[in-house]
């Protein structure tokens, strides 16, 4: 009875249609997807908090996960309901003012999930009444918004062979983009779109190219077909050109690139595709030939920004490789590439952005020190872009590690790694979030972590910059200077992004910290 | 945290079915798993594998693996709790790995000639050693418990650290220095850290807590509390204690 009355007194939920995603910043009360808008800026322009109050952030209310797995859901926030994502792949849909759970959706999994690094899950997507969930066992689920009742449930690929789905979905037009995990596993990468109404393919653009095709000249031999590339991060999307942006991971196996000489297009891309066709427009690869698991899975930022002088639509990429990238997202140009933290295995790049690398740096049985590590100077956790500041936010690492050769036979099902890692005995890891100047890549600012984070971050119109440590703390940054100015222990160390919302006039910041969502206000 | 970071990305499963008996034991394959040990497993078991910072694997019958099976596990999973981490080698280096490991054990290793029971007393005597370290329920927490050190350190390194205890100094027993804003200066070992503070061990025991906005000089030292016993102990009362502590196999 108590829900019932609480339901009532929730405002009456409005369809999410498009639109209202294209024009997020018009209602920024809501966060409607999973990087607050399309161009994957991860900026909230409320600002109630700001760098003047934030020191008086307090924890509103607390949500618990039962599960003991990562928790690194990005809520969602649709007119005073909340929608998050648990471990393994359940949903769970809460009031925004009380914490309270108001539906939840519970998968029954397999007892032998095929997933590599923890039965996790990033975020749902919205679109008209419907939440969209991916599952680790490589389900693509449409959920009545209201009640959390299953309207459809289609199989995107089998478990039994190391597909996985741990992405949130992107929401775009009619259609639901989802990509698919398991670059540890030898699968045939792929990034795929519903139809959202009725849960229909609508088309696949496959990663990694089919015998005969012009891209399977870029891997020795028939090793195209184990080449993951795998699409386990959600991208971006601009209506101007209808294109899609998103990033693909590792070729496979990891560590062995004996078996797989060339370039093994298209891991380690920014891949461009039209939303409507699924036609590659362009590509762009960051590492060819990755023998270091240097996923190019991070969130793609658009911006358009004067570059050189003249007014271009651009593409920010700081990637796990240790490189910054700027790409003309209309042509797929390379514009600019830099390091942003310490690298040992690349000169430089050249002209056309490929790496210039270095000998000795492949692993080798005997092991390997090579920076950075496998984690990556940044990974699948948000950058944030504020267009106050003109800031590109990034929380980077700066650690290496030993890599090493070994095996590759494939085994359905098995992990095929080839080789393997460890941390470097000795070495002082550390991190910072960092403020680049997105079109020259220069640090306006460094806040320095003790240990390298493993979390996103959010920039916010109060002028701040909210993030975490991998030592448990919350933190806000004054987004012009970089000085802290709050911070929080949730007890736990984060593996997740922050977001924020609006509810009943009042601003909230929320991120999983450990296995917990804390909601944090203003002290009343 | 700092100490939680290799196998932060990878989670390794449950294994689907692994075969009782080791199936890659020929001289090939011990080679290849030479190869795979000396780059992966060498560092802290030693070349021979009698031991270092890791166990002696050059004994006929491991205490944690007597099956091919355990071993594999081990190697592929880890020890929780230890030092010893999990691997993502594929089966077939994994028992290749286990082979080469195995094989050690049918080599003698370098005998222990001292006198356990005497080296008990030289250990809660002359030694000192309860000072710092813990034995079962007895003793000090400066030092790291030696509760079952025989089961995790070969008696080579039992002896090199206590002759030379700055060559290898563990992670989390780092000494630090810090200095207060107030004036108060303390040294101690390092129990956790992270951006904002940290925590050390005084030498009194106590645990002391300081946030790093209060502290003006915050200095790691790299050696390490143990007084050296090259000149202390008579080769007879060394020989003894490190018979005492590689007998040391802890509560079963």
């Amino acid at each position: 009875m108590r829900l019932a009355l609480l339901l009532l007194s929730l405002p009456l939920l409005a369809q999410v249609t498009h639109q209202r995603l294209l024009n997020a910043e018009k209602e920024p009360g809501n966060w409607l997807t999973y990087s607050g808008n399309f161009s994957g800026h991860r900026f909230s322009p409320l600002k109630q908090i700001t760098d003047q109050n934030v020191a008086k952030l307090t924890p509103a209310w607390v949500y618990q996960s039962n599960s003991l797995q990562k928790f690194e859901t990005t809520p969602l926030v649709v007119d005073g309901v909340m929608y998050i994502s648990e471990a393994p792949s359940h949903v769970t849909a809460l009031d925004t003012r009380t914490g309270r759970v108001i539906w939840r959706y519970r998968r029954t999994l397999p007892d032998d999930v095929r997933v590599c690094c923890g039965q996790v899950n990033r975020g749902v997507a919205i679109l008209g009444d419907l939440v969209y969930v991916g599952t680790v066992d490589a389900h693509l689920v449409a959920l009545d918004s209201k009640t959390g009742a299953v309207r459809w449930d289609v199989t995107v690929a089998d478990n039994k062979t190391g597909h996985s789905i741990t992405v949130a979905p992107l929401a775009v037009k009619d259609k639901i983009i989802i990509g698919i995990a398991g670059g540890e596993y030898g699968i045939r990468g792929f990034l795929d779109a519903y139809d959202a109404k009725t849960g229909k393919l609508a088309w696949r653009f496959w990663t990694v190219p089919a015998a005969g095709e012009p891209e399977a000249k870029t891997w020795a031999g028939e090793s195209y077909k184990r080449g993951s590339a795998a699409t386990w991060v959600t991208g971006a999307y601009d209506p101007d050109t209808n294109l899609l942006y998103w990033g693909t991971g590792n070729p496979g196996p990891d560590w062995n690139g004996e078996v797989r000489a060339g370039d093994n297009l298209y891991s380690d891309c920014l891949i461009a595709l039209d939303l409507d066709t699924g036609k590659l427009k362009w590509h762009f690869q960051f590492t060819p030939h990755d023998v270091h698991d240097w996923d190019a899975t991070e969130v793609p930022v658009l911006i358009n920004a004067e570059f050189r002088g003249q007014p271009r639509k651009l593409l920010l990429f700081p990637n796990r490789n240790a490189f910054y990238y700027v790409l003309d997202r209309v042509t797929g140009q390379f514009l600019l590439g830099k390091p942003y933290a310490k690298q040992t295995w690349a000169k430089g790049l050249d002209d056309s952005g490929r790496p210039i690398r270095l000998p000795g740096t492949f692993p080798t049985v005997e092991g390997t020190r090579v920076w950075p590590s496998v984690a990556g100077a940044n990974n699948w956790y948000s950058p944030s872009y504020s267009p106050d500041t003109k800031h590109l936010y990034v929380a980077t690492r700066e650690s290496g590690a030993v890599y090493y050769f070994g095996n590759a036979e494939y085994k359905a099902g098995e992990q095929f790694n080839g080789g393997g890692f460890r941390s470097i005995p000795g070495e002082e890891e550390w991190g910072a979030i960092r403020a680049f100047k997105p079109t020259t890549g220069e640090v306006a600012w460094e806040y320095k972590l003790f240990t390298p984070p493993y979390s996103g971050v959010l920039s916010t119109a109060g002028n701040l910059v909210f993030g975490a440590t991998a030592e448990g703390q919350m933190i806000a940054l004054n987004a012009t200077t970089g000085k802290l100015l709050w911070r929080f222990q949730g007890g736990g160390t984060v593996r997740s992004n922050p977001m924020s919302y609006q509810s009943d006039g009042k601003q909230y910041v929320a991120m999983t910290l450990g296995n917990s969502l804390y909601v944090f206000h203003l002290q009343p | 945290m700092f100490w939680l970071a290799p196998f932060l990305l990878f989670q390794l499963q449950q294994p689907l079915d692994i075969p009782d008996k080791n199936p890659h034991t020929t001289a090939a394959d011990i080679e290849q798993g030479k190869r795979l040990y000396m780059g992966r497993c060498a560092g802290c078991h030693g070349p021979s594998g009698d031991g270092g910072k890791g166990a002696n694997l050059a004994v006929p019958t491991l205490p944690r693996a007597a099956a091919d099976r355990s071993l594999y596990r081990i190697i592929r999973y880890g020890i929780p709790d230890t030092e010893m981490p999990g691997s993502l080698m594929d089966a077939k280096e994994l028992w290749q790995t286990a082979a080469f490991v195995h094989s050690l054990g049918q080599v003698p290793s370098a005998p222990i000639t001292g006198n356990a029971q005497a080296g008990a007393q030289v250990f809660k005597s002359k030694g000192a050693c309860l000072n710092c370290h813990a034995l079962g329920n007895e003793g000090g927490r400066i030092g790291p418990s030696l509760s079952g050190i025989g089961a995790r350190r070969g008696a080579a390194h039992l002896k090199a650290k206590i002759v030379n205890p700055a060559a290898d100094v563990p992670d989390q027993f780092r000494l630090v220095q810090l200095t207060t804003k107030a004036g108060k200066t303390m040294r101690g070992i390092r129990l956790n850290e992270d951006t904002y503070s940290i925590q050390l061990r005084d030498f009194s025991g106590n645990p002391q807590s300081f946030w790093k906005a209060d502290i003006t000089q915050l200095t790691e030292e790299k050696k390490t509390n143990m007084p050296a016993y090259q000149g202390k102990l008579t080769d007879t009362e060394l020989n003894d204690l490190v018979a005492f502590l590689a007998n040391e196999k802890g509560a079963q």
